[in-house]
């Protein structure tokens, strides 16, 4: 499974920035990057090649933080590809909470970050199904 | 008793100064007795102060005695500081306090008696008399403001109206219907009511309002100004605080130049805050009240926190009562927000108790058309952040009701950054008001 590092941040101006910029400076390159927003504040959700080194360095720019697992995969690029996944999950009661795209996909492939109600169910669910999953390697 | 169109008592509302000194003077010095022998707090303070009922004599002895303060009234919660036995009292108000336990306040049959003379003064200082409608919708309950000005109308025998806040369709209909030609209300309700009127399409002039007594919270006069347009009234100001009376400690007359204070039952003194030296007339500082007549809960040198200076000049409407301005503040942390007390300790309790845990916060108090807000930001605590926005969006929530049941007021929860909000050493600057609410008069 991946690490995913969840940043709390107030909706106002610059904070993504700032939050780029710290991770710039340490030399933290991301692999994915999803921002859910409400009226005031907003969680953004980071993949990086280096969990630890960026929640070292969000944390000491005053960040709250929070890293979780989440489950990537790779499927085709092709159409029907994702829904034979979730298809998957919803014949065995997994939900999907949350689902975002790494940035770099390679050819052919479309990776895809899943949170979902049980991510231990849904990988072994996966694994059953032949579905490529991403490990933290893969990312480097 | 005597009555005529301007005054409901003017024996005591225009009596020369000497006369009202002369009649403070010989309640005073029987209140301090009567304290002393019945009251184990005051007795105790009198003693550790060196002095016996024997050393007040006239009024100019006030500033012998030991001041009270909410705290004598909440360590000597509910009963510990009446002077009279529970058969002698006839009612119980109070108001909220700050750890859970309330400000009660007891009345005598002869102390509702009082404030019911003095809310009758209040209605006859603005206006009113026995052919008038008096639609009360202060709210009835523990709070002073409903029962306060509906024992006055019915003392005056104006025709009364109990209507209590709320159901404000049905509030513009009475006025409508019965006539209502003086209200009494929270100003903010009054804002509330005139927005109202437009969507339902009531004009003025569906309506027979003259005079509104609004008070129980801070107004600007921008909002006397539209309260009297909306409702096509003269939108007069009253003040009183629950542990005197409510409502009708001191209320303005038609001249709307400072509010006349019943000083026959309530001596008031201004001080200093810090040094709690008194200050000559005019000057601003804390307000302070001792109760010469009250039978059940007489208290001696109350310190109020409001700010307001007392003007002794006779009044262009005939009264020598003094006037106090009205208060431009607080010497301590209370807040009024839509009428109601809130201290920022309450707050920091009830957040203590979510999740157990504290969160540094700060507060925000505003007046979005002309309706308090009162924002409360609070720090997101790292353990409780989760890579879901439905938890942080339910710790907010679980933060909110919380509050929301602490103060007895709705308020806004904002989740910030940790480590964003102010901290200072010592007392924590936890408050911004930016409501405007100074320039009442204009100075």
């Amino acid at each position: 499974m991946l690490e995913q590092i969840a940043v709390f941040v107030e909706n106002k101006a610059g904070r993504l920035c700032d939050i780029m910029q710290a991770l710039h400076e340490s030399g933290v390159n991301l692999r994915a990057l999803n921002i859910a927003d409400t009226a005031d504040f907003g969680i953004v959700r980071l993949i990086a090649d280096n969990t630890t080194l960026a929640q070292d360095t969000l944390r000491k720019e005053g960040f709250a933080v929070k890293v979780s697992r989440v489950i990537g995969v790779s499927v085709p690029d092709k159409s029907g590809e994702l829904l034979s996944v979730i298809r998957s999950f919803e014949a065995n009661g997994v939900n999907i909470e949350y689902s975002y795209s790494l940035l770099a996909g390679k050819n052919g492939v479309a990776d895809i970050v899943l949170s979902t109600s049980d991510n231990d169910k849904a990988k072994a669910l996966l694994t059953e199904t032949g579905v490529n999953i991403i490990s933290p390697g893969d990312l480097l | 008793m005597s009555q005529t169109a301007n005054y409901y008592m003017p024996e005591i509302e225009c009596a020369p100064r000497h006369e009202l000194t002369a009649l403070q003077s010989m309640h005073l010095s029987k209140q301090v007795r009567r304290v002393y022998e019945n009251v184990p707090p005051y007795r105790e303070k009198m003693t550790a102060a060196g002095i016996t009922p024997d050393d007040i004599k006239t009024v100019a002895d006030l500033r012998k005695l030991p001041f009270t303060t909410k705290q004598d009234l909440r360590d000597n919660y509910p009963y510990g500081m009446f002077a009279v036995p529970l058969e002698n009292v006839v009612r119980i108000h109070a108001s909220s306090g700050t750890t859970g336990k309330q400000t009660v306040v007891g009345y005598s049959r002869a102390d509702i008696d009082i404030w019911a003379e003095c809310a009758a003064r209040a209605l006859v200082e603005v206006g009113g008399s026995v052919h008038d409608i008096v639609h009360v919708s202060y709210g009835y309950g523990l709070f002073t403001g409903g029962l306060g000005m509906h024992y006055g109308a019915e003392k005056l025998g104006a025709v009364t109206i109990p209507a209590s806040a709320g159901n404000s369709l049905r509030q513009l209909e009475m006025f409508r219907d019965f006539g209502s030609t003086i209200v009494c209300m929270t100003p903010s309700y009054a804002v509330s009511l005139i927005e109202l009127m437009a969507e339902q399409g009531f004009t003025k002039a569906d309506m027979k309002l003259k005079a509104g007594v609004f008070g129980a919270e801070p107004w600007s006069e921008e909002m006397r100004r539209q309260i009297e347009d909306g409702l096509g009234l003269k939108a007069y100001d009253i003040y009183g605080l629950s542990e005197l009376c409510g409502p009708s400690v001191s209320c303005e007359c038609q001249a709307q130049a400072g509010m006349h204070v019943c000083e026959d039952h309530f001596i008031p003194e201004v001080i200093d805050p810090d040094t709690l030296m008194p200050l000559p007339p005019g000057e601003t500082g804390e307000l302070v009240f001792t109760c010469v007549t009250k039978e059940a809960l007489p208290l001696i040198r109350y310190r109020t926190r409001d700010v307001a200076s007392l003007n002794y000049e006779k009044c262009s409407c005939g009264r020598t009562l003094v006037r106090m301005m009205k208060p431009q503040g607080r010497t301590d942390d209370m807040l009024i927000i839509r009428g109601v007390n809130v201290f920022p300790s309450q707050i920091e309790s009830a957040l203590i108790g979510v999740d157990g845990g504290a969160t540094n916060y700060f507060l925000v108090v505003d007046r979005v058309n002309n309706l308090d807000t009162l924002e409360i930001q609070v720090e997101m605590r790292e353990d409780l952040l989760s890579d879901s926005v439905k938890s942080v969006e339910q710790y907010k929530q679980r933060v909110k009701s919380a509050i929301d049941s602490a103060v007895g007021v709705g308020v806004t929860v904002k989740l910030v950054e940790p480590k964003t909000l102010q901290r200072s050493m010592g007392k924590a600057v936890r408050v911004l008001d930016k409501r405007d609410i100074k320039n009442r008069f204009g100075s």
